[in-house]
């Protein structure tokens, strides 16, 4: 083992934790904020409604996330009028050729999917008695919604969540596959420029675990904090 | 459609099926030894599977993966200069399956662990009362009432399992992920190519789900569900 492999990358490194949490955060802020309404269309009976977005979470947890990275980054490019607006310089389709928008879109599609699906299984759970509280007291769909249902569930939903989002910043290694050069971009550049494997990328995973650690903290306090109410239970159902 | 490709591709997907089933099988053993280093007497056992399931779950598959590949590459080297015999390539298709099942072991060991504990202790007693050995009850009892807890974890992780075979590509396994990057440089198709690769996948996942569902029925006869 050679230390100053390591010490003499730090920049390298610190520039691929920047990268790797800002996409990480990015893309799981994007992909929550969609999965609460289509969670709510998920659940409907409506198959006009539920039909899509079951279609989207079925081929989004169906694929692995790098296949649809690729295809986003590398597939796009084979139509012709994607070139042709390449080439006509339209802002917004020259953004399908920068690897991080392409990265923040898969992963924040990929993670809307799973994300979704949680948040329907939660809101199928909860209670009945909440619900026809709810109907008793004259509430409309809507306003049981927003009172009732998703606080509910949003809460139920934390601990599921929290898997998400760690299994979201492992497979956020991935983004190297597109020239990004994330924590584990930063590991491959460091091996091939020293040809040290083990330093390199025991390192990368030592970042990796710090950061999950330091995740799985956070959403401990975040359920001490939405979850107390449950916590009784919890315990007695620990105990059984 | 394809122009000729599609042959290879199915190849590549049977070469991912056969790398995804291989770690499959690595990962069961990696984790019914897991589970039962978790519940044993020996504190040792106990703290170094926990060191084991809490370091796979801090550290990505693609990350384990290269430090397997290319690591284990250099020691192969280091191996052969010392004996003084050829140069020997260390397979992406073993790394693969050694990486991805040592991963998958710790979430097994995870399932595994809770399965075993779910089974009534009486049931446990009762065997011993019989005057099975540990064994027996192991055999006869304990692992049976086990499979019914533990196949929806199992599940789960089949398929997360199966996607993730799609990294292998990243070091050089020519499986389906990797064909297509070919096929789609060679032909300017990309999309295509990776779409059908999607829909293999598609194939294969929601093929496995329909599959668990029909076992977990199976393993659940005579377990009785409250009507909703």
């Amino acid at each position: 083992m050679d230390i100053a492999v390591v010490t003499g990358s730090l920049d390298q490194y610190l520039g691929g934790l920047w990268l790797t949490t800002h996409l990480v955060t990015l893309s799981c802020a994007i992909g929550l904020a969609a999965a609460v309404p289509l969670a709510v269309a998920r659940v409907s009976r409506n198959p006009v409604v539920h039909g899509p977005v079951a279609a989207y979470t079925w081929f989004f947890r169906g694929t692995p996330m790098l296949v649809q990275l690729l295809l986003i980054y590398y597939g796009l490019g084979q139509f012709q009028w994607m070139q042709a607006q390449w080439e006509a310089g339209n802002p917004f389709w020259l953004l399908f050729r920068e690897p991080y928008f392409c990265a923040l879109l898969a992963f924040a599609l990929n993670t809307g999917a799973y994300t979704t699906e949680i948040i329907a299984g939660s809101m199928r759970n909860v209670p009945h008695g909440e619900i026809e509280a709810a109907k008793a007291v004259g509430m409309s769909r809507f306003v049981m919604l927003r009172r009732i249902l998703l606080p509910s569930a949003l809460r139920r939903a934390i601990p599921a969540y929290s898997n998400e989002v760690i299994l979201m910043l492992q497979g956020s290694s991935i983004a190297s596959a597109v020239t990004l050069v994330d924590i584990t971009g930063a590991a491959r550049n460091v091996y091939s420029k020293h040809f040290a494997p083990f330093e390199a990328f025991i390192f990368a995973g030592l970042i990796y675990m710090v950061l999950t650690f330091a995740l799985v903290g956070l959403f401990k306090l975040a359920e001490r904090r939405w979850l107390a109410h449950l916590e009784s239970q919890r315990v007695t159902q620990a105990a059984h | 459609m394809f122009q000729g490709y599609l042959p290879t591709i199915l190849g590549g997907a049977a070469l991912t099926l056969q790398l995804a089933l291989l770690s499959l099988l690595f990962a069961l053993v990696a984790g019914l030894a897991g589970a039962s280093a978790k519940l044993s007497k020996s504190a040792p056992l106990r703290w170094l599977a926990t060191v084991y399931t809490t370091v796979v779950r801090g550290v990505p598959d693609l990350v384990m993966m290269l430090l397997v590949f290319y690591g284990g590459q250099m020691l192969v080297n280091q191996l052969t200069e010392y004996l003084d015999v050829g140069y020997f390539d260390l397979n992406p298709m073993v790394a693969g399956v050694l990486t991805i099942g040592f991963i998958f072991g710790a979430y097994f060991a995870e399932t595994f662990r809770g399965a075993f504990l779910a089974v009534p202790a009486g049931q446990l007693e009762a065997g011993a009362a019989y005057g099975m050995t540990r064994w027996q009850v192991f055999v006869r009892i304990l692992f049976p009432q086990m499979l019914r807890h533990a196949l929806p974890g199992l599940g789960n992780n089949w398929l997360v399992l199966l996607k993730s075979t799609a990294i292998v590509s990243m070091i050089g396994l020519s499986d389906m992920t990797w064909l297509a990057d070919q096929a789609g440089r060679t032909t300017r198709e990309p999309f295509l190519f990776y779409l059908l690769v999607c829909a293999l996948y598609l194939t294969m996942t929601t093929a496995s789900s329909w599959l668990l569902g029909r076992l977990e029925k199976r393993y659940s006869v005579g377990v009785r569900t409250a009507e909703l």
